[in-house]
C-alpha cells in the first residue's frame, strides 16, 4: 500500500461524505420543520402554514433526493475504499448500519412518496402520519450514524482477536461513551441548519419587501426555534468537550494547538498557527486559565499536552485548531443573531430591520458550514486511528493502486461538482422563487382537497402570496 | 441441532437483491425506455409510474449492502474492492439519474439534459451492475481474505454481455410495469413492444447459461450430474413455460400478467445463478461460512431484521397500494 493511495483514499472519503452529510442535515431539520407546519395547519386551518409546508417540502424533496444519492455511494465506500476496516470492524459497524437501514431508510423512503404524491390518493391525518414518519424516520438515522460513529471514536464492549473486532455487549456497544454527547450534538446542529435556512431564507424575502404571512411566520418561528437551541446547543457542545478530553486527549490537546501539559494552569489560544514539526504554536494569543476554565471547569484544572503522546499518534493540529474555531466562533455568532432576534422582537421591530434581516441572510449557511468544521474537527482529530487506539487508518485502506484511488477520485469530483452543484442551484432557486407549487395547485382540485382545513378559504386561482413578484 | 446463521444470512441477502433487482429493476428500465419515447407527456407519465416509489426500491440496494457488511464482512471486503470500477460507475449513473428525478419537473430549459441525465444513468447503472454479476460469476481471486486479483478483472466479454442481458431484463421488467400502469396509446406501444423484449430476454439468459457452462467445469458439474438434473432441470423449462405464457398473454392483451410472468422468469433466472454458485459467496473459494462475521453479530442483527423486515414489507405494500392502478391525470403534472 503506498502512501499515495492512501492519501487519495482518504481525501475521497473526506470528499464524499462532506458532500453527502449536508444533505441528511438539511432533511433532518426541515423534515421536523414539515411535520410541525402540517400539524399547525391541520390544528389551527390557518392557510400561511400550509403554504409554507408546500413551499418547504420541495426544497425538501431536492435535498432528501441528494441525501439518498449521495448515501448510496458511503454504504459501498466501506468495502471498496476501506476493506481492511471492513474486515477488522465489519462485525460492529456492519450491524449498527444494517439496522439504521432497516428502521431509519426503509421509513424514509416508504413515506416519502405518499408525503410528496399523495395527496389526492389519501386523507389529511393519513397524509400527516406519513410526514411524520419521515421525520422520525431522519431521527432514528441519526441515532444509528451516530451509535456507529460514536463506537469508532470510543469503542467498547468488544474483544479484538487475531486482528478482528468480536462485539460482547451490544448496549456497551451502541452506548458508548461518547454517543449520547454527539448524538444530541448532531442533532442539535441539523436543526440548527434548518433554522438558519428558513430564517435565511425569511430574511431574503423581507429584505425584498414582502410582508405577507408566508414570509413573517417563518421568519418568526425560524427564530424561536433558532433562540431556544443555539445557546442549548453551546451547553452541549461544552459537555462534549469534557467528554472528549476524558476518552480522547490528544484530539483535545490539537484542538487547543497545546503542546506542553502545563501546571497551575492552561491558558486558551484564541488564535494561534500550529507548527507540526516545531512542536509549537506560534503567533499565540492567548488568554490565562481559560483553557483549564473551559476544559476542566476549573481554575488550574490540567490538560494534556501534544507532547504526552507519540509523534506517530498526534493528530493534525493545524488542521483541527482552525476548524474547531470556525465551529466554535460560529456558534457564538448564532447564539448573539438568535439574541439580538427577541430584542428586536421585544421592540416589535423584528420585520423592519433592515440591518438585522441582512445579518440573518448572512447566516442563512452558517449551520452547515458550522457542521462541516464540527464534523473536520471531530474526524480529524480521530486521526491517526480509525477505531480510536484499535485499528490505524493506515491499515484500514483497501490493496488497491493509486490509479484506481485517484480515477475515482476524479470521476467523484466531478460528477459532485456537476450533479449536487445542480441541486444545490435548484434548491436555492426554489427558496428564490418557490412559488406556491403544482402540488398544491393539484391537491386544491384533488378529491381528498374538501378534507382539508381552510381549504374553502383558500383562493384557487390567485398564486397565493408570489414568491417571484 | 444448532441453527446455521450463514445459510439463514445468505438466504436473507440472495432475498434482498431478488427483491432490489426486481423492484429497482423495473424502474431503471423506465429510465431506459425513456430515449424511445420522445412525446413529453408520455415521459411524463413514465415518470410519474415510478416517482412515489422509487425512493423505496433504491434503498433494498442499500440494505443489501449494509447487510453483506454486517454478516459477511468478508465478502463485503473483498467483492467491493474487485469490481472498484464498475461499482463507482454503477453509483455515478444512480446518482445521475435520482437527482434528475428531482431536477426534471423543475427545471425547463434543461429539462432535455436532466431526461438524458436519467436514461443514461439508468442504463450506466444497469449495465455495471451486469458487469458485478459478470465478474461474480466468471470468479474473484481471493488471498488470505483480500483481493489479490488486477483492476481490471471485470473486463471481460462475458462481463460485458452480462451488462447487456441485464439491461434486456430491466427494460422488459419496465414494459410489463408500464402496460400495468399506463393506457392508451402508451400502453398499445408497449404491448408491441414487450414481445420482442421477452424474445430478447430468452436468448440473453440461454446465452448467458451456456456461456457460464462452458467456461465454468464445476458449474457444469454442478448441472449435469446425473443426482441434480431431477430437480434443475425445472428452471430451464419453466423458463421456457413463462415465456411462452407471456407471448400469449400480450395476444390477449392482459395488464398484469406480462409484469407477473416476467418477475417469474427474473426469480427462475436467480435461482439458476443461486444454484451456479451455493455455498460460495464470492466464487471460486470463499464460502459463506468463511466470509461470515462472527455469530454474536450475525444474531443481533437477525433479531432486529426478524422484527423490521415484516413491518417494512407491510409498508412497503402500503405504499404500493396507495399509489395503485394507472398513474392519475394530476399526477401526471406534478413531476
Amino acid at each position: 500500500m503506498s502512501a499515495d493511495a492512501l492519501l487519495l483514499a482518504r481525501i475521497q472519503f473526506a470528499f464524499t461524505v462532506s458532500f453527502h452529510i449536508i444533505f441528511p442535515a438539511i432533511s433532518i431539520g426541515l423534515a421536523s420543520f414539515l411535520a410541525v407546519l402540517e400539524g399547525l395547519w391541520l390544528k389551527t386551518g390557518k392557510t400561511v402554514y400550509r403554504d409554507l409546508f408546500f413551499f418547504w417540502s420541495r426544497i425538501f424533496a431536492v435535498g432528501f433526493g441528494m441525501g439518498v444519492v449521495s448515501g448510496v455511494v458511503m454504504s459501498y465506500e466501506f468495502g471498496t475504499n476501506w476493506s481492511g476496516f471492513a474486515s477488522a470492524a465489519g462485525a460492529v459497524t456492519g450491524p449498527l448500519l444494517t439496522f439504521e437501514v432497516l428502521s431509519a431508510f426503509f421509513l424514509e423512503a416508504g413515506f416519502l412518496g405518499i408525503m410528496l404524491f399523495g395527496w389526492n390518493r389519501v386523507g389529511p391525518k393519513a397524509h400527516f402520519v406519513a410526514t411524520l414518519m419521515v421525520a422520525v424516520g431522519t431521527l432514528i438515522s441519526t441515532f444509528w450514524i451516530l451509535s456507529s460513529n460514536s463506537w469508532m471514536q470510543t469503542p467498547q464492549g468488544v474483544e479484538i482477536i487475531n486482528g478482528k473486532v468480536i462485539p460482547l455487549d451490544w448496549m456497551k456497544i451502541v452506548f458508548n461513551p461518547s454517543f449520547p454527547y454527539r448524538l444530541a450534538h448532531m442533532t442539535l446542529a441539523s436543526f440548527i441548519v434548518g433554522g438558519f435556512m428558513v430564517a435565511g431564507c425569511a430574511a431574503y424575502h423581507l429584505l425584498h419587501g414582502r410582508r405577507d404571512p408566508m414570509a413573517k411566520t417563518s421568519f418568526s418561528m425560524a427564530l424561536w426555534l433558532l433562540l431556544v437551541l443555539t445557546p442549548l446547543q453551546v451547553i452541549v457542545g461544552d459537555q462534549h468537550g469534557l467528554n472528549t478530553r476524558r476518552y480522547q486527549p490528544a484530539k483535545i490537546a490539537a484542538i487547543e494547538g497545546l503542546w506542553e501539559t502545563e501546571k497551575g494552569g492552561t491558558a486558551l489560544n484564541l488564535f494561534g498557527i500550529p507548527d507540526l514539526s516545531a512542536e509549537t504554536t506560534k503567533y499565540a494569543i492567548q488568554v490565562p486559565h481559560l483553557g483549564s476554565l473551559i476544559l476542566t471547569h476549573s481554575w488550574n484544572g490540567e490538560i494534556q499536552g501534544l507532547k504526552d503522546f507519540p509523534p506517530e499518534n498526534r493528530p493534525n493540529s493545524t488542521i483541527v485548531f482552525f476548524s474547531f474555531r470556525v465551529m466554535a466562533g460560529l456558534g457564538m455568532l448564532m447564539v448573539l443573531t438568535a439574541l439580538l432576534g427577541l430584542l428586536l422582537r421585544r421592540k416589535n421591530q423584528l420585520y423592519e430591520t433592515t440591518w438585522y434581516q441582512r445579518l440573518v441572510f448572512c447566516m442563512g449557511p452558517s449551520g452547515i458550514i458550522a457542521l462541516l468544521a464540527g464534523w473536520i474537527t471531530t474526524e480529524v482529530g480521530r486521526q491517526p486511528w480509525v477505531l480510536y487506539g484499535v485499528l490505524r487508518t493506515a491499515d484500514a485502506v483497501a490493496p488497491l493502486t493509486a490509479d484506481q484511488f485517484g480515477i475515482s477520485l476524479l470521476v467523484f469530483v466531478c460528477v459532485y461538482f456537476v450533479v449536487f452543484g445542480t441541486g444545490i442551484y435548484y434548491m436555492l432557486k426554489l427558496m428564490r422563487y418557490g412559488t406556491l407549487p403544482l402540488g398544491a395547485t393539484h391537491f386544491e382540485t384533488s378529491k381528498h382537497a374538501a378534507e382539508y382545513p381552510a381549504f374553502a378559504r383558500s383562493a384557487l386561482a390567485r398564486p397565493t402570496e408570489a414568491i417571484d413578484q | 441441532m444448532q441453527i446455521d446463521l450463514p445459510v439463514i444470512w445468505a438466504a436473507i441477502i440472495s432475498f434482498g437483491v431478488l427483491v432490489y433487482v426486481v423492484l429497482d429493476g423495473f424502474d431503471l428500465g423506465v429510465g431506459m425506455l425513456f430515449p424511445l419515447f420522445s412525446q413529453r407527456r408520455d415521459r411524463d407519465i413514465m415518470i410519474a409510474s415510478i416517482g412515489p416509489i422509487w425512493d423505496g426500491n433504491e434503498t433494498w440496494l442499500v440494505l443489501c449492502g449494509a447487510a453483506l457488511y454486517a454478516a459477511f464482512p468478508l465478502a463485503y471486503a473483498t467483492l467491493l474492492p474487485a469490481a472498484y470500477l464498475p461499482i463507482v460507475l454503477m453509483l455515478t449513473g444512480l446518482i445521475f439519474r435520482g437527482v434528475a428525478f428531482e431536477i426534471r419537473g423543475k427545471a425547463s430549459k434543461t429539462r432535455h439534459l436532466w431526461d438524458l441525465a436519467f436514461s443514461c444513468g439508468s442504463a450506466v447503472a444497469t449495465f455495471s451492475q451486469g458487469l458485478i454479476l459478470g465478474s461474480l460469476l466468471h470468479g474473484i481471486k481471493v488471498i488470505d481474505g483480500r483481493f489479490a486479483g488486477s483492476p481490471f478483472d471485470w473486463f471481460s466479454p462475458f462481463g460485458m454481455f452480462c451488462g447487456l442481458g441485464l439491461m434486456v431484463t430491466y427494460c422488459t421488467l419496465a414494459c410489463g410495469w408500464l402496460i400495468f400502469k399506463a393506457s392508451g396509446d402508451l400502453q398499445l406501444r408497449m404491448f408491441v413492444m414487450m414481445r420482442r423484449l421477452v424474445l430478447l430476454l430468452v436468448g440473453a439468459i440461454v446465452v448467458v447459461s451456456l456461456w457460464t457452462v462452458s467456461g465454468q467445469p464445476h458449474v457444469a458439474a454442478r448441472w449435469f450430474a446425473p443426482a441434480n438434473i431431477p430437480y434443475v432441470m425445472p428452471v430451464p423449462v419453466l423458463v421456457a413455460v413463462l415465456a411462452w405464457a407471456i407471448l400469449s398473454s400480450l395476444r390477449n392483451r392482459f395488464e398484469r400478467a406480462p409484469f407477473l410472468l416476467t418477475l417469474g422468469i427474473v426469480l427462475l433466472g436467480y435461482v439458476g445463478l443461486i444454484i451456479s454458485i451455493f455455498p460460495n459467496i464470492v466464487p471460486p473459494s470463499l464460502t459463506i461460512w468463511a466470509a461470515s462475521s462472527p455469530p454474536v453479530s450475525q444474531r443481533f442483527t437477525l433479531i432486529g431484521l426478524a422484527i423490521i423486515l415484516p413491518i417494512i414489507i407491510g409498508y412497503s405494500c402500503l405504499a404500493y397500494w396507495v399509489f395503485r392502478g394507472k398513474v392519475e391525470e394530476g399526477e401526471i403534472a406534478q413531476h
